[in-house]
């Protein structure tokens, strides 16, 4: 396998701009003779299919749900970071940049990095010219606020609604490409294959939700934009919908899956309360701004009503841990904080798993307004889920799966091992290393999709030449048979489990050995009992219906399946892995006090499964990862 | 808690449809709404009969997925809720629940309690967006926006899209829908230059879809899980008139 990242010649800071100038273009009156598909219309497959319909090339956009403006994205809630330094408190592109390397663990590529940081000034003034209402001080001018891992205010928001306003603004970009004809958008469509010929990705196939028809569309260059693999843990905070399919079924066809084992646990999520629960709903991370996070010193106080247990009973665990950082601290860390305090036995709600967050002091301080202000429509959700007002008591948090920040290989023009096949946002691994900071997946979706692609696609298109191939021709037939078959043997499934139940054990399984502490033993059990589920599901699945119309059952069947071989690639990455680093936390490498210990050593590298054939264990190849701007330190956030 | 479910079913666009009755036993009242309908589907599978298909995806009530008329009103009873975020304990044991899609002639149901809304997709192409070529914007602190105008703004943009305001008024009209995208628009300097040319396009797309007209019932706003107010409907109006004078003098 190929691993060629083609970072650029030159100095970190002139890398994009000198890559900008030799990459080759396509001439303006060429660009209509190319076609360029797009999976998913999330954050960066809305901007990057909005920004090349512009550009004057012939899009085809797919998402499965019934319209590209209710893509995930849209859940996210707190913001999006720019190396802006509007507040004036010592922030920089550089800033932004190590920020980034360090949250990550020292795991990304430090050139990709700081592409993203250069262009995050760039996605702020887009979004504002697109009219995107971003929060505003009193003068007019652009609010900000902290997100954890960072000492420098970066943080652009619109309300606790921030990736819905972004995506508005890609949606109502796609959707003027729309109407001018430069993008066809296909919705409830599923990509479940793609059409690789002489090496070279030349399209897809799809399947109509609605109508069941399967069909081959053939391009230049086909985009996946599809987001991450949060939902292989059945409960996430993921959309019932996303799954990994899309870039799986890439994988098999010869993308090169990296660090797999790179998941990320977002502390502030609303705790399970029982068996009937079908997702997890994340309390945005900017709430620890204003919140505290504590759980009882004692055990026995754990039942008792959190106002009535007095402030020398409290043990706010993260100010103690961390000084410098206290609530603010990362993701991971504040993660693990939590599952050491209820491993303790000082969780506190159903099943003692969970630990509070709580407004009182900011609300003494700032007043009940101010936070309803800031927070408002989170407060009110909670409500809604849990019964509890947050305003009057502590809300009570526990920590989830949430980002995923594995995903295809890419090299520096967003490229994975398929020439052709490029993979944009979440759903490929450049950027965020071992661990994702809070408020930069919107960031890096946009910046993927507004600001690199339509750079490095035209390299590739000038070189290979345009000419779509006919989606009668025999190589896409013969992907195409593939399809109808695999969703054929699908609804014949009359067994007598449904295909949730699969999806929930599995779920159990990859919570229990691969969610936040992993260890050799556990991983090993893991993939035993992944690979007799799968046999399992192979037998007794019960799918009903046909598959010529509607069949929710059917299309999670499709996408279970694909989750049961996913897991067990996950959990073989993590168990290659002998180290701990960010998100991939193995109890074998961890200090006295129960921090990380990365193994620079070794592991300095992103690993890259190579598919090779079912039944076969993959390939596991190494991107060696090189630091030369950045030191490569332990990560103290104390 | 046990409920008596009346759920509707429909084959496809054309089928005439009906409803069917099923009894649903344990249900925890800490589930959310579509948690129940999974329920009933599991049980459905155990009982042989093909699963009742609905919208949903991000389950916490800001992707406009889910679509369920419960007991004759969109989303339910419970206000500023959509379907997902709506939660059994709301409901009594021993309850008779009714779901229906949402109805409306230019949602035609797709199947069971899935309707096709790509009518709305077609009012935002109309001129729901500011033209602003990527990468030639200013820079983000170039134009002072009020703070009360952006809240404003933003106040119009937290519409979700779902078509509650649609399926609760009964001339099935989307001039809620409409008059938030182009509020949110028209109240933001960036969004001057094309005011008169995006209300005049997106409102004639509305009419084209099949929407009917808006007699000010103001059914939409109180259905609408967001809270769009129904100034931003009073604002269409004005500047669909201005528009339509100056075209007229032009």
């Amino acid at each position: 396998m190929n691993l060629d990242s083609k970072i650029p010649e030159g100095p970190l800071a002139d890398k994009w701009d000198n890559h900008r100038f030799s990459s080759k273009l396509v001439n303006p009156a060429n660009k209509r003779k190319y076609k360029v598909i797009v999976v998913g219309s999330g954050l960066a497959g809305g901007s990057a299919a909005a920004t090349l319909g512009e550009l004057g090339y012939n899009v085809d956009c797919f998402c499965y749900q019934d319209s590209p403006r209710r893509a995930h994205s849209i859940a996210a809630q707190g913001g999006i970071n720019a190396a802006k330094n509007y507040q004036n408190d010592g922030d920089s592109i550089h800033r932004l940049f190590y920020d980034t390397v360090k949250g990550g663990d020292f795991r990304s590529r430090e050139a990709n990095v700081y592409r993203l940081a250069q262009v995050s000034t760039n996605i702020i003034d887009q979004c504002v010219a697109q009219g995107v209402p971003f929060a505003r001080e009193y003068g007019g001018l652009l609010a900000n606020r902290s997100f954890g891992g960072a000492q420098v205010s970066r943080t652009f928001y619109a309300r606790g609604q921030t990736g819905q306003q972004l995506l508005l603004g890609a949606y109502s970009a796609l959707s003027r490409q729309i109407s001018a004809g430069q993008v066809k958008m296909h919705t409830r469509q599923e990509m479940l294959d793609i059409v690789v010929v002489d090496g070279h990705a030349k399209g897809i196939i799809t399947r109509n939700l609605a109508t069941g028809e399967t069909k081959a569309w053939t391009a230049d260059a086909v985009l996946l934009c599809t987001g991450g693999y949060g939902n292989v843990y059945y409960l996430s905070t993921n959309a019932i919908g996303c799954n990994v399919t899309a870039t799986f079924r890439a994988y098999r066809r010869g993308a090169g899956f990296a660090n797999p084992c790179f998941t990320q646990i977002h502390p502030t999520c609303i705790p399970v309360a029982g068996d009937h629960q079908s997702k997890l709903t994340l309390m945005s991370e900017s709430l620890r701004n204003d919140g505290r996070v504590w759980v009882p010193k004692n055990a026995e106080d754990t039942g008792k009503n959190p106002n009535d247990i007095a402030e020398a009973d409290r043990d706010y665990y993260l100010e103690r841990k961390y000084p410098s950082f206290g609530n603010l601290a990362p993701r991971d860390i504040s993660s693990r904080s939590a599952k050491e305090a209820c491993d303790e036995g000082r969780g506190v709600g159903p099943g003692g798993r969970g630990v509070y967050l709580d407004f009182s002091d900011s609300i003494t301080r700032l007043g009940e307004s101010a936070i309803r202000e800031r927070y408002g429509n989170l407060f009110q959700m909670y409500e809604r889920i849990t019964g509890e007002n947050a305003y009057q008591r502590p809300m009570r948090i526990y920590p989830a799966i949430h980002y995923t920040m594995g995903g295809l290989w890419v090299d520096y023009n967003l490229m994975t091992t398929i020439p052709g096949c490029f993979a944009l946002g979440e759903a490929n691994f450049s950027d965020h290393g071992a661990n994702r900071l809070g408020a930069s997946a919107l960031m890096q979706g946009l910046s993927d999709g507004y600001f690199v692609i339509p750079y490095t696609i035209g390299d590739y298109l000038a070189k290979s030449g345009a000419g779509a191939i006919s989606p009668d021709s025999p190589e896409v037939k013969e992907v195409m048979e593939s399809v109808r078959e695999r969703v054929d043997q699908l609804v014949s499934s009359k067994g007598k489990r449904s295909s949730r139940s699969y999806h929930k054990e599995l779920g159990q399984i990859m919570w229990e050995y691969a969610g936040m502490a992993r260890n050799e033993k556990g991983l090993n059990k893991a993939i035993g009992q992944i690979q007799d589920l799968r046999d399992d599901f192979n037998k007794n699945l019960l799918v009903p219906g046909s598959g010529d119309n509607l069949n929710a059952e059917l299309e999670r069947a499709g996408r279970v399946r694909d989750f049961l071989d996913f897991g067990e690639l996950l959990c073989r990455d993590a168990l290659e892995r002998n180290e701990s680093c960010g998100g991939h936390f193995r109890e074998e490498h961890q200090t006295e006090d129960g921090e990380a210990v990365r193994d620079d050593e070794n592991f300095a590298h992103a690993a890259v499964w190579e598919f090779d054939g079912d039944g076969k264990t993959p390939d596991r190849h190494q991107e060696k990862l090189t630091y030369d701007n950045v030191k490569l330190a332990v990560r103290s956030y104390k | 808690m046990k409920l008596f479910l009346k759920v509707w079913r429909q084959d496809d666009r054309n089928d005439e449809g009906r409803f069917e009755t099923h009894t649903l036993d344990n249900v925890s009242e800490d589930s959310s709404f579509l948690e129940m309908m999974d329920q009933l589907n599991e049980q459905l599978l155990e009982e042989g009969t093909e699963p009742v298909v609905f919208d949903h995806d991000c389950r916490e009530g800001i992707c406009g997925m889910c679509s369920l008329t419960i007991n004759g009103l969109p989303h339910g009873t419970e206000n500023s809720t959509t379907t997902c975020q709506l939660h059994m304990r709301k409901f009594e044991d021993g309850d008779t629940v009714t779901i229906e899609p949402f109805r409306a002639k230019a949602f035609p149901v797709v199947k069971d309690l899935v309707v096709d809304r790509s009518a709305f997709d077609s009012i935002t192409q109309a001129g729901g967006f500011i033209t602003v070529r990527t990468g030639s914007a200013p820079d983000g602190n170039a134009l002072p926006v009020p703070k009360d105008d952006s809240d404003k703004a933003m106040d119009a943009a937290a519409c979700i899209g779902c078509g509650a305001c649609v399926a609760s008024c009964k001339n099935a009209s989307a001039m809620l829908f409409t008059s938030a995208k182009a509020g949110h628009l028209n109240m933001l300097p960036q969004g001057q230059a094309e005011k008169d040319k995006r209300v005049l396009a997106m409102v004639s797309a509305m009419d084209e879809a099949g929407f009917g007209n808006c007699r000010n019932y103001g059914e939409c706003s109180a259905a609408c899980p967001k809270d769009i107010s129904l100034d931003y409907i009073a604002k269409l109006n004005r500047d669909h008139a201005k528009a339509k004078i100056k075209s007229i003098f032009a």
